[in-house]
């Protein structure tokens, strides 16, 4: 009987440690989301007088037929599927440069972290000064070395501007991706590698029978949070091309701010946040199943 | 060891390969310090440019006069250190109360067993997944109905909030892999959990609570939808959002050199965090998202 009591004693203890962070918490994370799904049934904008009108799925029929959100939907997808890829690409890269033995490896491994540490709407800031049109530097470059002879409008051209994003998004993000990966590199033993390069096997092969194979867990995880994050991209864009021009950019996160902020379309922003966060849970349930099917083939 | 020396031995003859990699190599990590640096470094220069350099076609890469008259511009003709100033407040008090409630959470759930532990895990999991414009409506409506907008609550309270999670996965590992003897003796020589977390846990813990703190500071200076969306008056600004709104304040002409100053002074205390404290950043990341 002893045991029952330090056990509930235990309990308690244990939640009132817990509490507090699990309200702020609740506060912060589930109500807006609850509140999403109850406010996207009711109208409530302009023509409402902002006061919220029952109005059953209306909103997410209006979603159907709404051009522009599809557009944005697209634009998203677009943007976060290209710069997830290279990023993987580039942060497997320099994950397996940084994991070599050099001089000066802490330096140029402190300098791999920072674009990650620094804050997105300023480097978004600094990414539209490089790909000024007039006075940039990466015409500036590009002229120098030849390869255009006019200033190209970077962030003016539709297709261009959706380029310069994605530019700037993987300088930014390519670092949390490659810590995650050479973290992992780490934690795989040498023997592998040496008892791999006795039976006769390249590096190249290593890389594809040992390094892959044993990172997989890690790169479904940055895949996971990359995924997640770059679905949601709000600062880079607004900041570097505000959603231009003419909306080749413009993101879904940028259409429910602009939804919310400047049509007072509260209902139906409900809505789109409603349906981006269901497409978010989905695609990360098909990563999350992935992971536990690859950490339960690693042991 | 033998194995190791046979494997050098079968090498050896192959050094005009192994000088090739070498050389690649150096190539690689100098293209990835170029990558990770330019970006920074061309907007330093730009900020310490005169307007006629900043302005020149094509560009000036080593300017023969360097002027500060840019930074100057941002502290007499703007409130810049007001910015400064909202943005370490905001940082700082969501760091330290974000702390203050998740290492004892994270102590619960790694020590104590109680009930529903693995669901508000696996809550915690999933919302560090959620971007932040999913929630930005509904905190809105929380602002508004407490009364909070241009009130540095707004900001504190939700910085806190979004970097709980991650403060709860990397607290609650490190609690994990420290060794329980201390705390068995303690409760043997009867302390109570309150003594025993604050007498001998907390003086343990400084370190992960380093790593855990610079990582939640560093969030919360970056954030920026909530900055924008909550705080409307100028002097309340943080740096992101007010620089941000530098080059569109002035209709007739962008002041680059404003801009890459602000850029400047609102990364540089970034830089130095991530220059003085590299290895711990590394781990708190790695264990927030791996270790999950």
């Amino acid at each position: 009987m002893q045991l029952d009591k330090i056990q509930k004693r235990e309990q308690l203890t244990g939640w009132m440690l817990t509490l507090p962070a699990l309200l702020l918490l609740l506060l912060v994370f589930a109500y807006p989301i609850g509140q999403a799904f109850w406010l996207s049934l009711f109208t409530k904008n302009l023509a409402t007088q902002l006061q919220p009108v029952y109005s059953g799925w209306n909103n997410y029929v209006r979603m159907v037929f709404d051009g522009r959100f599809w557009e944005t939907m697209q634009n998203t997808t677009i943007f976060t599927c290209v710069s997830v890829f290279l990023e993987l690409l580039l942060g497997m890269g320099i994950a397996l440069v940084l994991n070599q033995s050099f001089p000066g490896r802490g330096i140029v491994r402190t300098i791999a972290i920072l674009p990650w540490a620094l804050p997105t709407a300023l480097m978004a800031l600094a990414w539209a000064w490089i790909f000024n049109d007039q006075y940039g530097v990466w015409n500036d470059i590009l002229q120098r070395l030849g390869l255009i002879h006019t200033e190209i409008n970077w962030l003016g051209e539709p297709s261009l501007a959706m380029m310069a994003a994605i530019a700037a998004e993987v300088w930014k993000t390519t670092p949390f991706i490659s810590i995650l990966l050479l973290a992992g590199l780490q934690s795989i033993p040498v023997e592998l590698y040496e008892a791999h390069a006795l039976d006769g096997a390249n590096p190249w092969q290593s890389f594809w029978r040992i390094t892959l194979p044993l990172l997989m867990p890690q790169i479904l995880i940055a895949l996971l949070f990359r995924f997640a994050q770059a679905f949601g991209v709000f600062d880079l864009v607004l900041v570097m091309t505000g959603g231009g021009p003419a909306g080749a950019t413009e993101t879904v996160s940028l259409y429910i701010y602009a939804m919310v902020m400047r049509y007072l379309d509260f209902g139906y922003g409900a809505a789109l946040i409603v349906v981006t966060f269901l497409l978010l849970v989905a695609a990360v349930a098909i990563v999350s199943f992935l992971l536990s099917k690859a950490r339960n083939s690693k042991f | 060891m033998s194995l190791i020396q046979n494997l050098k031995l079968v090498h050896l003859p192959k050094s005009k390969t192994s000088n090739y990699s070498h050389l690649l190599l150096s190539v690689f990590v100098l293209l990835v310090a170029i990558f990770c640096l330019a970006p920074v470094l061309w907007q330093l220069l730009t900020s310490l440019k005169v307007n006629a350099d900043i302005s020149a076609v094509p560009n000036v890469y080593i300017p023969k006069r360097y002027t500060l008259a840019h930074y100057t511009e941002l502290f007499t003709r703007r409130p810049f250190l007001n910015y400064i100033f909202n943005s370490a407040l905001v940082s700082i008090t969501s760091t330290v109360l974000c702390l203050a409630l998740g290492a004892p959470a994270a102590y619960a759930l790694a020590r104590l067993r109680i009930w529903g532990e693995q669901v508000i895990l696996a809550g915690v999991l999933i919302v560090t997944l959620f971007p932040y414009i999913l929630l930005f409506l509904g905190l809105l409506q929380v602002v508004q109905a407490l009364h909070l907008g241009n009130n540095y609550l707004a900001l504190i309270i939700p910085y806190t909030a979004i970097n709980l999670p991650l403060t709860i996965l990397v607290m609650r590992s490190f609690f994990q892999q420290l060794p329980r003897d201390l705390e068995d003796a303690a409760k043997v020589d009867g302390y109570n959990i309150q003594q025993i977390l604050l007498q001998i846990v907390l003086p343990m813990t400084v370190p992960a609570l380093v790593t855990t703190g610079i990582l939640a500071f560093i969030f919360a200076w970056n954030e920026f939808i909530f900055a924008l969306t909550f705080i409307t008056r100028e002097s309340l600004k943080t740096i992101p959002v007010a620089t941000a709104q530098l080059g569109s304040s002035s209709v007739f002409e962008i002041p680059y050199g404003a801009i890459a100053a602000a850029t400047v002074l609102g990364t540089s205390p970034l830089v130095l965090l991530v220059l003085l404290f590299q290895r711990r950043i590394v781990q708190g990341l790695t264990a927030g998202a791996v270790k999950g």
